[in-house]
């Protein structure tokens, strides 16, 4: 039976979303494996997730050290090397802090390593079978990782169905002990917050979010009417922030906000998982793309063809008129 | 400061439209256009930029076949002082793992300060920088969007991290660093430049030479393989609205009425 | 009965023989002069060369119409009435004032040939120059001291105001004509007095008014200041010929080179240096304008030249629509700075940044949509658009290119158009199923031939918006009955913008290519529809067959009556025929698709002041498409409301660029419905039989 181990991301005493993806992950790896939640932390939110895991998975296994009261991947990596079997299976999620850990904890655990992985296909023999994207999304591999020596595998958050587990009623064990010397080269000083501007798109039901195919600066107005006339705000992908078109704190997406409207209008925005793992809470999606193989399509619920700077100011007028 | 950077050919995905093979195992790489990976470049322009602050050299380094040796013209044309190519059939097909033990044997014949990559790739895994990192017992930081040096045995580097936020830490040298894109403006490098540097020597290492064991690199040292590619089945895509845009709006706004849109 | 003593013989309080200022001014006034352009030369010396003694009866040619016969002056009526009044005083009055320093030595000298009748004509005519240049300066001093044409505001982050200095030089010059004047004028008063002859005195010039207010004078008055103006003038005189190299003024001396020297090709681009071959250019050390003296001679003849009248500026497209760019201040900053460099007495100065950190900024540089507008106007024959590709040529050199370029120029290396797009894709607009169904376009190569290439460039084969115009070119083509054929992917961009972005070694690369495929293909004559494509195969290319434009093509054909057109489809409509920057100004292409559209019967068309050689910029074609400049208005809204000004309803272009531009700023200003923009191959196409 395979042993799977989940490392559970948390801030401010709740556990990441992703928390509620491994298990349909691991189901994948292996129906009958067992599924351990690892949970590092310090004081009391470290309880409270511990807590909050025991409802989701049958065993928890909690460490609590000073020095990871935030998550330094340096500290968290000799942790888990001092705790986990050298032949375990790692589940960490793809994002900013699973990037930083989890390369290196396959070095120091000696086993395979696969990254951002968004599907299994189950096992052969010792391996996993996996599926990937590569070039940005333009295509997907099938990928095998020979796991008879243990395997990291960061899988995508959003990637996998979450359950809805509670009441799993699981032991929590406190392996704080065995951490042993967590002493670090690189220590955490602050996080500089994005400048706030001057409106939140996290609050709005309603986003018309634009992307490459606005493709002027000028052109926003048109996005800028078709919000008014839907009582929507106006966001953003990445691209448009990096021209200087809208500000940063407009941008959706992994690098942006988090956003949970009921209503995403996906203006031009070709769909990068970057992007899309900025949108929570499965709103209703619209994407309105040029390019009929643009990836949004395929996550979109509601998809038309056409060029948004033709299609947004009529969409606009009709929707005045109504 | 003696900085080492290690870059990558990939194929542009800029510049190309990515198509399937007659197969549909592999890319169709009749038409695919190569360059030195993005994210590379945004590290070996804030390489120099350091070393033209504070002094040192720029040294480029990558796995690779022949071919490799234009992306290391052409960041040595930016400005990189030195390329070392490191190359052998035995590389060939080497995961991640392969590639960090390969660039960590010439590694250790250095002495480098700063080791930088870019936070990840074409194949979009970000893992050498962190690999390397361990193996070398280095402290690294994924996805560093700034790098302040003030002092000689540690250095502050941002990261970006979720919600745009930035997150600040010291970290000893000598370190590896990932490279966010963002961190700088690269500059541009023409034919000309690239040209200039045509003559300066570039030297080839092979396994031997590193002192690499062949048999823990390459296809035969892989864990993870890939296997085939494939254009995903587009099953339960989006109700994609068809007609005239009169038509589309019509059903558009039925649909946005439903689900609270409007 | 006594007569007036002159200059040379005067004895001041009866002792003092004043031909010793008569002697020691003109010796001390050329000496200082000499020295001082000893000192202006130098930074030309160390500047790099520039080949501009060839072609020199086209020379000669732009020295009479330009210099002498001044014909530019008058496009900005007022001034250049005023201008060409004053110049032309001095030109006639420089004879009077060399003879003049000559009498301070020699009483009654008279030039050689002067004594006869030549003199007296000469005299009558100078007399009205005088006067003709006081009242000139008089105006122009009310008009730039008081009116003050908003054309010579400096804004404040180029420095201070110029008014003070050119009204101080038009008091200069009226000194010069009073006191030659009332030099003049005393002698014959004087005259008048002691012998009641007189001399005929031009009637109502400036002396004859001076002869009469000092009839009454007493004689001692009349002797005392006969010599006392002549030392005012030849004071004034000198003093304003070791002013002159000190500003804008420096064009009196100047400018007669400067238009001699001139451009006398139009549309092509200066070598990166003269006298290297493009072969040899791997060895220059740097490459472009980076330090002052990296600039040739010439340029910085035309920065001392610059006489700060502001006509290119007012032209600008750039400035219109305030992008950080005024070609009048990159002459006027760089004059200033040679200035400063160059002091009048001590060491030249070097300073250790390049131009774009000095005293312009890369933003600045890269405003410039190359149109031309300034140099087609300049009086003095200054030039932009080279000096604009070589400070290019130095930031590309440095690596300084801003991101938003960065992409395309690479696309065109590694795919040979902008894009980015496959190779392959090049010819996929004939592909299109409609056109497809009736037309085929032969690919040149192995087993098609042709007599005439048709030339698409990038946009045309990629921008989906924009293959129309091919297809249309194609449908004229073949109605036309031109045996024509495309390279298909064996085309590369033509590199117009590459080259004038400063990308010389890629420009390069291109041209190589498409010249080995143009030859190869072995047409006899190359067609586009692009002005950008056929300014670049026309002027920058050699070796090709010659090159029409579309446009050409349809008013020969339409003129020999193998092309018929339809009276007017939508006679309603008021055409306004926009003059691309690459077919008129610099290919003086302004006849032939005025005549294709007029071939169409019943076609209402519209011409406005800023058309032709004062065609304003759509905004830019090429690589400007991808640089996003920081302004407060596109150029095409500004081009759009002119021709909506003028009663336009349809703004007819004959440039792909032109066609994005001018559509795209009639969505911005609102005319959407009111004006359409319509290619010429898209007319056309419509009126063919």
């Amino acid at each position: 039976m395979t042993q799977i181990f989940a490392y559970i991301p948390h801030k401010n005493g709740a556990a990441e979303d992703v928390a509620l993806e491994y298990p349909e992950a691991a189901k994948k790896i292996d129906a009958g494996a067992s599924v351990t939640a690892v949970v590092t932390g310090s004081g009391a939110d470290l309880e409270a997730v511990a807590a909050e895991m025991a409802n989701i998975y049958s065993e928890v296994i909690k460490v609590d050290n000073a020095a990871m009261a935030y998550p330094n991947a340096e500290a968290v990596r000799k942790a888990l090397v001092n705790i986990l079997p050298g032949d375990a299976i790692v589940l960490v999620p793809h994002d900013t802090f699973g990037m930083d850990l989890a390369p290196g904890l396959s070095v120091k655990l000696d086993s395979a390593y696969a990254a951002d992985v968004v599907d299994f296909e189950g096992t052969d023999g010792s391996a996993l079978k996996l599926v990937r994207q590569e070039l940005g999304g333009a295509v997907s591999t099938h990928v095998t990782t020979d796991a008879s020596a243990g395997a990291v595998i960061t899988i995508r958050p959003g990637a996998f169905a979450p359950v809805d587990g509670k009441d799993a009623g699981g032991t929590i064990t406190d392996k704080s002990a065995d951490a042993g010397d967590l002493s670090v080269k690189r220590t955490f000083l602050e996080v500089v917050e994005a400048e706030v501007g001057d409106v939140d798109i996290t609050k709005s039901d309603v986003l018309v979010s634009i992307g490459r195919g606005i493709e002027d600066e000028d052109n926003i107005e048109v996005a800028q009417e078709l919000a008014e006339a839907m009582n929507a705000v106006v966001s953003c992908s990445r691209p448009i922030v990096d021209a200087k078109w809208l500000e940063k704190s407009r941008q959706v997406g992994t690098s942006g906000q988090t956003v949970k409207p009921k209503v995403y209008m996906a203006m031009g925005i070709s769909g990068s998982f970057q992007h899309m793992g900025g949108i929570k809470g499965n709103p209703f999606i619209v994407a309105v793309n040029k390019n009929p193989k643009a990836p949004i399509f395929q996550v979109a619920d509601v998809g038309i063809v056409e060029d948004i700077l033709d299609f947004m100011p009529e969409l606009a007028e009709a929707i005045s008129e109504l | 400061m003696e900085i080492l950077v290690c870059v990558k050919r990939v194929p542009d995905t800029a510049e190309n439209e990515f198509e399937l093979n007659a197969d549909g195992n592999d890319l169709d790489r009749d038409d695919l256009v190569y360059s030195v990976n993005e994210w590379d470049n945004y590290a070996v322009e804030e390489a120099i930029q350091i070393v033209d602050n504070v002094g040192g050299n720029v040294t480029v380094i990558t796995v690779g076949d022949d071919e490799a040796e234009e992306v290391l013209r052409r960041e040595m044309a930016m400005g990189a002082n030195n390329g070392i190519l490191l190359s052998d059939d035995a590389f060939e097909g080497s995961d991640g793992r392969g590639i960090a033990a390969i660039l960590k044997a010439e590694i250790e014949k250095g002495s480098y300060d700063l080791i930088l990559t870019g936070a990840q790739a074409d194949e979009g895994a970000g893992q050498v920088g962190g690999m390397l990192a361990a193996m070398l017992d280095y402290p690294y930081a994924s996805l560093v969007n700034k790098i302040d040096v003030d002092g000689d045995a540690k250095i502050k580097v941002g990261r970006e991290i979720e919600g745009g936020n930035q997150e600040m830490n010291e970290i000893e040298l000598p370190c590896v660093l990932s490279i966010q894109t963002g961190i700088n403006e690269p500059r541009y490098v023409g034919i000309r430049g690239i040209r200039k540097v045509a003559k300066v020597e570039i030297p080839v290492k092979d396994a031997g030479e590193l002192g690499v064991d062949a048999a823990a690199v390459g296809e035969e040292g892989a864990k993870t393989r890939r296997v085939d590619y494939f254009v995903p089945d587009l099953g339960d895509g989006a109700e994609m609205l068809e007609g005239s845009t009169d038509e589309i709006i019509e059903k558009l706004i039925e649909k946005l009425k439903a689900k609270g849109g409007l | 009965m006594s007569s007036i003593i002159g200059p040379a013989s005067y004895e001041l309080f009866g002792f003092f023989p004043v031909v010793i200022f008569s002697f020691i001014l003109p010796v001390v006034g050329v000496g200082l002069f000499a020295y001082i352009m000893a000192r202006r030369i130098a930074p030309l010396v160390r500047a790099t060369p520039d080949n501009r003694f060839d072609r020199i009866p086209e020379r000669l040619l732009n020295l009479f119409f330009i210099w002498l016969a001044q014909i530019r002056q008058p496009r900005y009526m007022l001034a250049g009435v005023l201008h060409i009044v004053i110049f032309a005083g001095f030109l006639i009055l420089s004879i009077r004032s060399t003879s003049l320093v000559i009498i301070g030595i020699s009483d009654g000298f008279v030039l050689p040939g002067f004594d006869g009748v030549i003199g007296a004509i000469y005299n009558f005519i100078k007399d009205y120059a005088a006067t003709g240049v006081l009242i000139a300066c008089i105006v122009a001093a009310i008009r730039r001291g008081i009116y003050k044409p908003a054309r010579y505001d400096v804004p404040e982050k180029y420095g201070k105001d110029h008014t003070a200095e050119a009204v101080f030089v038009l008091g200069v010059i009226s000194t010069l004509m009073i006191s030659e004047s009332l030099f003049e004028a005393s002698e014959m008063a004087y005259a008048l007095q002691e012998t009641g002859k007189s001399h005929f005195v031009a009637p109502l010039s400036l002396v004859w008014i001076f002869k009469h207010m000092l009839a009454g004078a007493s004689l001692g008055f009349l002797q005392g200041l006969h010599v006392f103006m002549y030392f005012v003038h030849d004071v004034a005189f000198f003093f304003f010929l070791c002013f002159l190299p000190m500003g804008k003024h420096f064009h009196v001396i100047t400018s007669i080179f400067n238009v001699f020297f001139m451009r006398v090709r139009k549309g092509n681009i200066k070598p990166v240096m003269h006298g290297v071959s493009e072969e040899d250019l791997d060895e220059l050390e740097s490459f472009g304008v980076k330090k002052l003296e990296d600039f040739t001679w010439k340029h910085m003849l035309d920065f001392y030249s610059c006489a700060d009248c502001g006509r290119c500026s007012d032209h600008c497209p750039a400035n219109a629509v305030a992008r950080p760019l005024s070609p009048r201040f990159i002459t006027i900053k760089a004059r200033d700075l040679i200035f400063k460099n160059y002091p009048m007495s001590g060491e030249i100065y070097k300073s250790p940044n390049m131009l774009v950190e000095d005293i312009y900024t890369e933003d600045e540089i890269w405003s410039c949509t190359t149109c031309g507008a300034c140099e087609e106007e300049c009086p003095l024959g200054i030039e932009y658009i080279d000096k604009m590709v070589d400070l290019r040529r130095g930031m590309v050199d440095e690596g300084m290119v801003p991101q938003s370029l960065q992409k395309p120029l690479k696309a065109l290396e590694k795919r040979g158009n902008p894009y980015g797009k496959m190779e392959k894709k090049r010819a996929e607009w004939a592909a299109e199923e409609d056109f497809k169904a009736c037309h085929t376009v032969k690919v040149l190569g192995k087993k098609e031939s042709a007599d005439t290439l048709y030339f698409v460039d990038s946009i045309t084969s990629y921008d989906d918006n924009i293959q129309d115009i091919a297809r249309r070119t194609s449908i004229i083509l073949e109605k036309a009955g031109v045996d024509f054929g495309i390279l298909g992917k064996a085309e590369k961009d033509s590199g117009n913008e590459v080259l004038r972005f400063g990308e010389e070694m890629l420009s390069q690369d291109l041209k190589e290519q498409n010249t080995e495929a143009i030859l190869e293909s072995g047409v006899k004559e190359i067609v586009t529809a692009d002005p950008h494509a056929f300014n670049a195969l026309k002027n920058d290319y050699t070796g090709l067959p010659p090159v029409k434009h579309i446009s050409q093509v349809v008013a020969e054909k339409v003129r020999s009556g193998e092309l018929a057109l339809k009276p007017c489809m939508d006679p309603e409509q008021v055409y306004f025929y926009h003059d691309p920057c690459y077919l008129g100004r610099h290919n003086s292409l302004y006849e032939d698709p005025r005549d294709a559209l007029d071939a169409i019967d019943g076609l209402t068309r519209v011409e406005i002041e800023k058309s032709r050689d004062r065609s304003f910029c759509c905004g830019g074609g090429g690589l400007m498409l991808f640089y996003e400049p920081e302004e407060e208005t596109r150029m095409g809204v500004l081009r759009v409301n002119m021709a909506a000004e003028a009663g336009a309803t349809v703004i007819v272009t004959a440039c792909p660029f032109c066609l994005v531009n001018i559509q795209d700023a009639i969505k911005v200003a609102g005319k959407e419905g009111e004006m359409e923009a319509l290619d010429f191959t898209a007319l056309i196409e419509q009126h063919l039989t």
